[in-house]
This record gives structure tokens, sequence and C-alpha cells, in this order.
């Protein structure tokens, strides 16, 4: 089975699909619809296959695939899934039905085309595969710019109000880490042996000269904290994901700054190891203050999509720190998180997204006690916001977890501060909730028709999956660490560092 | 003394030059025999004849294998002369189908009689319905040839004739514009005296690089410089010149100020032959003269070179955030390409001159389709360039529009069209050149120069259509087939650019 070309066929699929709805004509609106519902979840079912396949305690890179593609340079489609692609490549298969089912009246709002929608989505899953499951430098870095400009027009074309400063500021920072990127790569290119098969270049990474590594280190590290963001190249994110349409925002939060931390743990740390260690301490502390600042913003802000945005930065930075850390606890609980992230926080920009198209309106100060006019679209945002704050019994709690204690066994003074992120997330999630859908009716509200109707049957059947995978896997996370643990184990083994986890328990034992 | 001895002549490496010169000559002939009615179809066919003749000739001599030089070393004939010529002929062809449209307005875009008082009644009627120049297509050809000699020439003095004999055809054609005809004399004539003055210090540089050498032929210029007899101060003074002459026709920083009101005032189709063939030429002959004959002082130059480089990258890239005209941004876009390309140059490898030459294709077919689709969007008064105009035309025009999002998304680079793998390959050269600091300004650049390309994308897009808004006028079969092979070709050379790389790679190989 492991023979069949999986991460081809579902990084092609997509394009296909994309081509296909874009040509059918803008008066078949539904058609355009059912036929991108329909062709994702061919998506999400061959991804399914996939994860069946994927032999738990085999090799760290499966479904490996090479074609020839620039024998000169060496540039090869390779495609290959290790454990952590391979979870990110789930997700995307999961929220891509889901954000096309909750875009449904979206795009009638705008006077576009709605076919185009559709085909941009599409499209953008089509560069979303192609990122993570790529093993080829060249072609990581083609899916790394190309996914930039269907999120450009979606942002551009059918975003909010100030869609067009927000889709150009997007570009320009993404274009920005990239080309930071290229150079990077075309160093990688010439000092790695004229290749960019992602295997060779890990073994002939130690021979790297220590400055140039972690020149090149730099530049693939800024181009992926950008993407991520980190603190302080943060500053596109809230505006992109203030205008974004709801169901673009989950998947700009919810699968593509993924792209950022997946880098880092998959370009970053094997290739320039050294560097890596060098870099650490100072990518912990943006971690850090990212994590304490962008609450504190959340907090303040008074736009839910520009809000859950910021809480976004948040959680990145808590990615972050578990990547720096450094141990497999860490590491593992970072890859997880960027699971349950993408689930979280998807779920709440889509009921956000709900509450939105219902008001009209992006304010908090706009809504106010809308639980007693929608109280089960309130509650879904509750559970939302709960699991976005990493409330026990949701799938968040166990990656942030995972991810402090593994910060704490090696860095005491970040995991400490980074705890003091959850009481602001607790802060920013509740007091958003308590002004939107608690205490007095807005007088306004019920002069809103749409307002008078609660959740529909379209949108229970967006939101149940999420919210069952979000229970699930906050109760039983086994089936994702499984595939997630060997694969940071590889990778912290590639950095050389030892986990400093059995040393510390069995120094407290003596103790 | 008194016995000259004819050097041998290869007919069949002149072949293409003579076929285009030869053709160029007939057309001047046909301006006198053929009747006004049929002239233009005439022309225009014995002119794609000619170019296709001439490529023939290259196929046939790459086919037979012989390298070297011919008529007393005065022409090399050599893999990268082969390849820029056929490179050359091909960018040109599709130049000429712009050129050749008549269907996008009455008479094309040539003025029907240069000499006409700009102003006067008979201008007005003129720029109405009366048929345009039919002398275009012999400057063409001439212009076409001289580029075809330049980037073979093997002495400094050939390579001076080449220069004139393909400058002068350009100096005219830019003149003949059918609107905005001030404009045009304008950058005709600015090109011409700047033009000029850049081929006299050329020659001022080849005399004293004859008096450093006490030769013109490359091969003994590379002696004299690998085994100095005279002052280095000649050698010196006289690269000098003579790179100030070839950054003058590749409009590199600081001799890039014609470029801007060049390629405004001219007629668009020539702009487009100006932007993808001179830059052929221009480089290829750069290429011969750092790569063939400079090569012993490689150290002296790299650096002062790579400063202009980077001036021209950075000044293209800054003053094209600045443009409002769509014609003077691409001018600026290609200044800044000019940097990128002088980039690949200064690796002095042999990725190096493949990559140049790779991207020297590339970009032709690129900047060929963005004239192209340049000279769609019009109004009553002739093409409308100014910038402001063009808001909202992907809501009237979506292909049209995407057409050209295409090639703005190739000039900044971004993957899987040509102007992605072109930068890659002469920043790859560059690094393995030992050049980093050239290419991190590349970069810069790169990210500057994204930001009026996105610019030009919005408006096509995002913005509102003005009442204003100029018309996309059907293209003719000539320029809907110049477009698409521009537009092909991007994407082609972007996506599967192995062959291209690989032909590149064989060819790059100089004679001495």
């Amino acid at each position: 089975m492991n023979d069949f070309p999986f991460l081809s066929i579902l990084t092609l699929l997509p394009l296909v699909g994309a081509v296909v709805v874009a040509f059918i004509p803008r008066a078949r609106a539904e058609l355009a619809k059912l036929v991108a519902l329909g062709w994702s979840l061919v998506v999400l079912v061959l991804s399914v296959v996939m994860w069946i396949a994927f032999q738990t305690g085999g090799d760290r890179f499966q479904f490996r695939e090479s074609y020839a593609w620039i024998p000169s340079w060496d540039a090869r489609f390779t495609f290959a899934a290790d454990g952590i692609a391979l979870v990110m490549l789930m997700l995307i298969a999961v929220l891509f039905p889901i954000v096309i089912l909750a875009s449904w009246r979206d795009v009638e709002q705008s006077k576009r085309s709605v076919p185009t929608y559709f085909a941009l989505l599409l499209a953008f899953e089509f560069t979303m595969i192609g990122v993570f499951a790529a093993a080829d430098i060249f072609l990581f870095y083609v899916f790394f710019e190309i996914m930039l400009i269907p999120m450009y027009f979606i942002i551009g074309s059918f975003g909010g109000p100030r869609r067009q400063y927000a889709a150009v500021k997007f570009f320009l920072y993404s274009l920005v880490g990239g080309l930071f990127m290229l150079a990077a790569v075309i160093g990688l290119w010439v000092v790695g042996g004229h290749t960019f098969d992602f295997a060779k270049l890990t073994e002939s990474a130690a021979a790297i000269d220590q400055d140039t590594a972690r020149w090149l280190f730099l530049g693939f590290f800024v181009a992926f904290a950008i993407k991520a963001p980190f603190f302080p190249f943060h500053t596109w994110l809230p505006d992109a994901g203030g205008a974004a349409p709801a169901g673009a925002a989950a998947l700009l939060v919810g699968v593509m700054d993924k792209v950022g931390t997946f880098g880092i743990l998959r370009y970053c740390l094997p290739l320039f190891p050294e560097a890596s260690r060098w870099f650490a301490p100072a990518a912990l502390v943006l971690a850090v203050i990212g994590i304490i600042y962008a609450a504190l913003l959340a907090v303040g802000q008074n736009d839910l999509k520009r809000l859950v945005s910021y809480t976004s930065i948040a959680h990145f930075g808590f990615i972050g720190i578990g990547i720096f850390a450094f141990t497999t606890q860490g590491g593992t609980g970072s890859v997880l998180y960027m699971v349950n992230h993408g689930l979280a926080t998807g779920l709440l920009f889509i009921v956000v997204g709900m509450f939105v198209a219902r008001r009209g309106s992006n304010l908090v100060s706009d809504f106010g006690g809308a639980g007693k006019m929608v109280p089960v679209l309130a509650g879904v945002l509750f559970f939302a916001g709960l699991a976005s704050l990493a409330l026990p019994g949701t799938a968040p709690f166990i990656s942030e977890f995972l991810v402090l204690i593994g910060t704490f066994t090696v860095h005491k003074t970040y995991a400490v501060i980074a705890t003091a992120g959850i009481i602001l997330a607790a802060a920013y999630v509740l007091w958003m909730i308590q002004r939107t859908t608690q205490g007095t009716l807005n007088p306004v509200l019920p002069t809103v028709p749409a307002m008078r109707r609660d959740i529909t049957l379209r949108e229970k059947i967006v939101v149940a999956p999420l919210i069952l995978l979000i229970v699930l896997f906050g109760f039983y996370p086994k089936p994702l660490t499984d595939v997630i643990n060997p694969a940071v184990q590889a990778t912290m083994q590639d950095v050389g560092v030892q986990d400093p986890a059995p040393v510390v328990a069995n120094e407290r034992v003596a103790r | 003394m008194g016995d000259l001895k004819l050097p041998a002549i290869d007919y069949g490496a002149l072949a293409p030059m003579l076929i285009l010169f030869g053709v160029a000559c007939a057309g001047v002939l046909a301006e006198v025999l053929v009747p006004r009615r049929s002239r233009n179809a005439v022309q225009l066919a014995l002119a794609f004849l000619g170019i296709a003749a001439a490529f023939i000739a290259v196929i046939v001599f790459v086919q037979n294998g012989s390298r070297g030089v011919t008529i007393g070393g005065a022409v090399a004939v050599d893999g990268p002369t082969l390849f820029l010529q056929g490179a050359l002929l091909v960018l040109g062809a599709v130049s000429l189908m712009l050129i050749g449209e008549r269907s996008l307005e009455r008479g094309g875009t040539f003025v029907s009689q240069a000499a006409i008082t700009v102003g006067s009644q008979k201008d007005v009627k003129q720029a109405g319905d009366q048929p345009g120049l039919t002398e275009v297509y012999p400057l063409t050809m001439f212009a076409l040839g001289g580029m075809l000699l330049f980037v073979s020439a093997n002495d400094l003095l050939t390579m001076f004739v080449a220069l004139e004999v393909f400058s002068l055809p350009l100096y005219l054609l830019c003149a003949l514009a059918r609107r905005r005809r001030l404009l045009s004399q304008e950058a005709a004539l600015k090109y011409f005296l700047l033009g000029s003055y850049a081929s006299a210090f050329f020659l001022f540089g080849v005399a004293l690089i004859y008096g450093f050498s006490g030769g013109i032929s490359l091969a003994q210029v590379h002696e004299a410089v690998v085994n100095p007899q005279n002052s280095q101060v000649l050698l010196y003074a006289g690269l000098a010149l003579l790179a100030i002459g070839l950054l003058f026709k590749a409009a590199l920083a600081p001799f890039h100020v014609w470029t801007p009101d060049v390629y405004q005032g001219a007629p668009t189709p020539i702009t487009a032959l100006m932007a993808a063939c001179t830059k052929v030429a221009a480089f290829g002959a750069l290429l011969r003269i750092l790569y063939v004959a400079f090569d012993g002082v490689r150290w002296d130059f790299q650096p002062v070179l790579g400063t202009v480089a980077v001036l021209t990258m950075l000044v293209g890239a800054v003053l094209a955030v600045t443009q409002t005209d769509m014609k003077r941004l691409l001018a600026y876009s290609s200044i800044a390409n000019a940097g990128y390309l002088l980039v690949g140059v200064l690796a002095l490898n042999p990725e190096g001159l493949s990559s140049t030459m790779f991207y020297l294709v590339a970009y032709g077919f690129s900047v060929l389709a963005a004239f192209g689709i340049v000279t769609l969007v019009r109004d009553a008064d002739g093409e409308a360039t100014h910038l402001s105009r063009w808001a909202g035309l992907g809501r009237k025009s979506p292909l049209f529009a995407a057409t050209f999002t295409f090639i703005l998304l190739a000039f900044a680079g971004i993957p899987l069209t040509s102007g992605f793998t072109s930068k890659f390959a002469v920043f790859g050269a560059a690094v393995e050149g030992g050049q980093t600091w050239l290419v991190i300004f590349g970069v810069i650049t790169s990210m500057l120069i994204a930001f009026p390309y996105l610019r030009v994308v919005v408006m096509l897009w995002l913005s509102e259509p003005g009442e204003s808004t100029p018309t996309v006028s059907i293209p003719g079969f000539m320029t809907s087939a110049a477009l698409a092979i521009g537009v092909l070709a991007t994407l082609a050379l972007g996506v599967v650019p192995a062959p291209l790389i690989d032909l590149t790679r064989d060819a790059a190989q100089f004679v001495r």
C-alpha cells in the first residue's frame, strides 16, 4: 500500500479541482460550491486512507516519491511525509471541507464571482498540501511562495473593508520573508553540494562552516518567523485575519501559519543544528514576548477577528518555546499544538464569522447579550473560546501542558513567564465572551433580523466535527502523539540535543 | 608588404547576418518597387521569411558542429554566439509580430510620414487613417542583423561597427510613433545624442586598448592583459571607456537615464524590441568582452561593476516605486533586471555565462508580453499608459488582467514563472562565483520592486473601475500570437526550465 503515490496525488487533486471549479460559469454558483465541497471531501478520504497506510513504527519519512524536474540543479519533485507532516496534512484535509461549507453563503454578500472564490480555496489547498508534502527544498520554496497568490486574491477580492491594505501587507510581508529564504536556499544549495534533496542535505549539513550555517539559518528563520508569525514580525496577521473572510481567516491561522513553525522544525533544526542551538535563546525570548504581548493586545481588541488573530499570535509563542526548548516533550507538544490550534482557532474563527455574518459588524461593542437571541451559537462560541484558552478536557490543554513541562525541564524562567500567558488567555477569551454573548442585551440586536436565527443545520454540520475532534483529542491524543513522537525524536537527534527529561527525573528521584 | 592575403570566410557562420542584411536591402528596394497598397504585407512577409531563414541558418550551423573564428578573427562563432543569435531571432520575430500589428488602430502604430509637422492639418489627417510607414521593417531587419553581429564580434572594431549598425535604425524607429509624436521625437533625439556619446566613449576605449595591446582582436587583448607590455593605465582607462559604451546600451546605472524617456516615447512595439533584443545584444557583447578579453583583470573590474550592479538594481527598484506611467514603470523594471543580469555576468564562471543567457531569453519573452499588453489598453487618443487609468480593468477584461498579472508575478520572481527560475539561476551562479554580496542586494531590491508590481495588480483587480477606464482592444492575430508566445514561454521556463538550462549550459563555451 505504501507504493501508492499518495502525496503527489493528494497535492495535485485540489489543483485539478480548482481548475474545474474555475471553469464553472458564474451563474451556476450552487454547482461550484457542491463540486468544491465534493472535491475537498475526496481529498479528505484519500488523506484518511493515507493516515491508515502510515506505519507508526516505520521509517521516519514515508510515501517517498521522487521525479526528475531540473536535473542540472538537482531539483526534483520529491514528496515524503514524516509524522509531523502527516498530522498537518490531515489537519488540512479536515479543515478545508469544513471551511468550504462554512463559507457557503459568504460570497453572495459581495458582488464577486462565487466559483472564483471556491476555486481559489481549492488552489490554496493545493499549495498547502504541497508545502507540507515536499521533501525537496526547491519544491518547498516554490509552494512556500505560490501559496501567497490564492490567499492574496481571497483577502483582496472577498475580504472586509480594509481588504486591499491587508492583502498587500500580507503579500509583501510574506514575500520579504520568502526572499530572505531564497537567498538562504541558494546559499545552502551552493555549500550543501548542489542538491535540494532534504535527505542528502541533512547528511552534508554537518560539514557547513559555522558562520555560513548561522547566516543560512537566519535566512530560513526570518521567513518562517514572518509566516508563523512570531513577535516582532506579526503585524500583518491582525490586518490579514481581520480583513479576510472568516473561513479564509480560519485557514490563514489554522493552516498557513503552521508552515512557519513546521518549516522551523523540518528545515531550520535538522539542517543547521549548531546554529539552531546558538539562536535558541533569542528565539525563546521572542516567543515569550509574543505570548505576553499578543495576549495583552488581544485583551484590548474591540474587533472580533483581530482579537482572534492576536490570540493566535500568542499561541504561536507557545509553539515557539516548545520547539526551541529542544526536548521531545516540548517538540511533541508544539506539533500537537499546531494541530489543536488549527482545530480550536479554526472553530473560533468560523463561529466568530457566523456572528459577524449575522450582525454585519466585527466589533465586540456591537454585540452584547447575544446569547439571549442565539443561545446555541453562543454556546458554541463559548466552547470554542474555552478550547482556545486550553481548558482541561479540550485538546489544546494537552499540547499547552506538554509544551510547558517540556520547556520547564530546561528553561524554568521562560516556562514560568509563559504560564502567565494562560491567565491572560483566560482574560481575553472570557471578556470577549462576556461582552458579546452575556450581560444585558444590546438594544440594537433585536432590530437585526439575521440575529434572530440561531444556528442552522449547515452551521451545525460545520462545527460538529471540530467540536468532536477537540473533545476526542482532549481525552485521547494517543493517535496523534504516536505519529508525532518518533518524528520529533528524530528531529531532536538531528539537532544533537540529549533529552534532559530523564536526567532531571533521576535527580528528583535521587533527592 | 604588398601581397594582401584575403582571410578565409566561413559563409555558413555569417549566413544569418548576411540573410538579414540582404532582406533589409531587399526591403528598401521593395519600398520603391511594390505599390503602396500591398507594401505592408510584402514587407512583413519578407521580414518574417528573412528571420526564419536566418534562424534556419543558425540551426544548420549548430548542427554541423564547427566552432571557431572566421574572416580573420573578426567574428567568433561559438556556443554563446549561436545561442544568442538564435535567441535574438526568436525574440525579434515576436517583436516583429507586435511591430506588424495593423488591426489595433487604423494604419498601425507608426506614423505615415515622419516628416509631417507635428500638430499640422496633415498630422491630424495622418493620425486619423493613413497607413503607417513600412520602412520600419527594413530598419528592424538592419537592427537585428547588427545585433547578431554584435554578439559574435570578436574584435573591437567589428563590435563598434555592429554597435552602430544596430543603434542607428533603433534611433530612427523610436521617432516614428503615430501619436504623441513630440514625445516620440524627443525620445529619439535623446537616445541618439546619448547613444552617440556612448559610441564615442566606446571608440575611444577601443583606441586606448589598441594602444595597450597593439591589436584589436579579443585574443590579442587577452594576451596583452595576461602579459602586459604597456602601461596598465591604458588598460584600465580603455576598459572603463569600453564598459561605458556597453553599460549605456544595457541600461545600467549610472548610464540608464535615457531608458525611461525612450521607453515611454518610442512606439510600444519598438520599446518591446529594445527591451528584449537590445538587452540580449548588449549583454552578449558585455559577456564576450569580460569573459574573453579581460578575464585576466577580473579582480579589478569585479568590484567596480559589482557596484554598478548594486546601483542599477537599487535605482531601478526604488524609482519603479514612484512611477505613474506603465511604460516608465516597465522601463525602471527593465533597469532593475539589467542589474540582475549583471549579477549573473559578474559570477565570471560558466554558470554565470549560462544563467545570464537563460535570464536574457526568459526576460525577453516576459517583457515582450508585457509591452504587448500595453499596446492593447487604449482610448480614443491611443494607448492609455497612465497607471490610474488601468484601475479596475480586471472587472472588464479578466483574461487580459490575468495575463498581465501573471507577467507581473514573473517580474516579481514568483515561482512557477520564468522570472523565478532565471533569478535563481543568476543568483546561484553569483554565490558560486563568490559574489554573495551582490545576491544580498539582489534579494533586497527584489523585495522593493515587488511593491510597484503588486500595486498594479491591486489596481487591476481590487480597484473600482473609473469613468475614464480605457478599453482593452481585441488583439489582432499577430499581437495575440506574440502575447501567447510570451506568456507560454514565461510559464514553460518557470515550470520546465530544464531543456533551456541544459541548452545554455552546453552553449556556455567561448572561443578566443
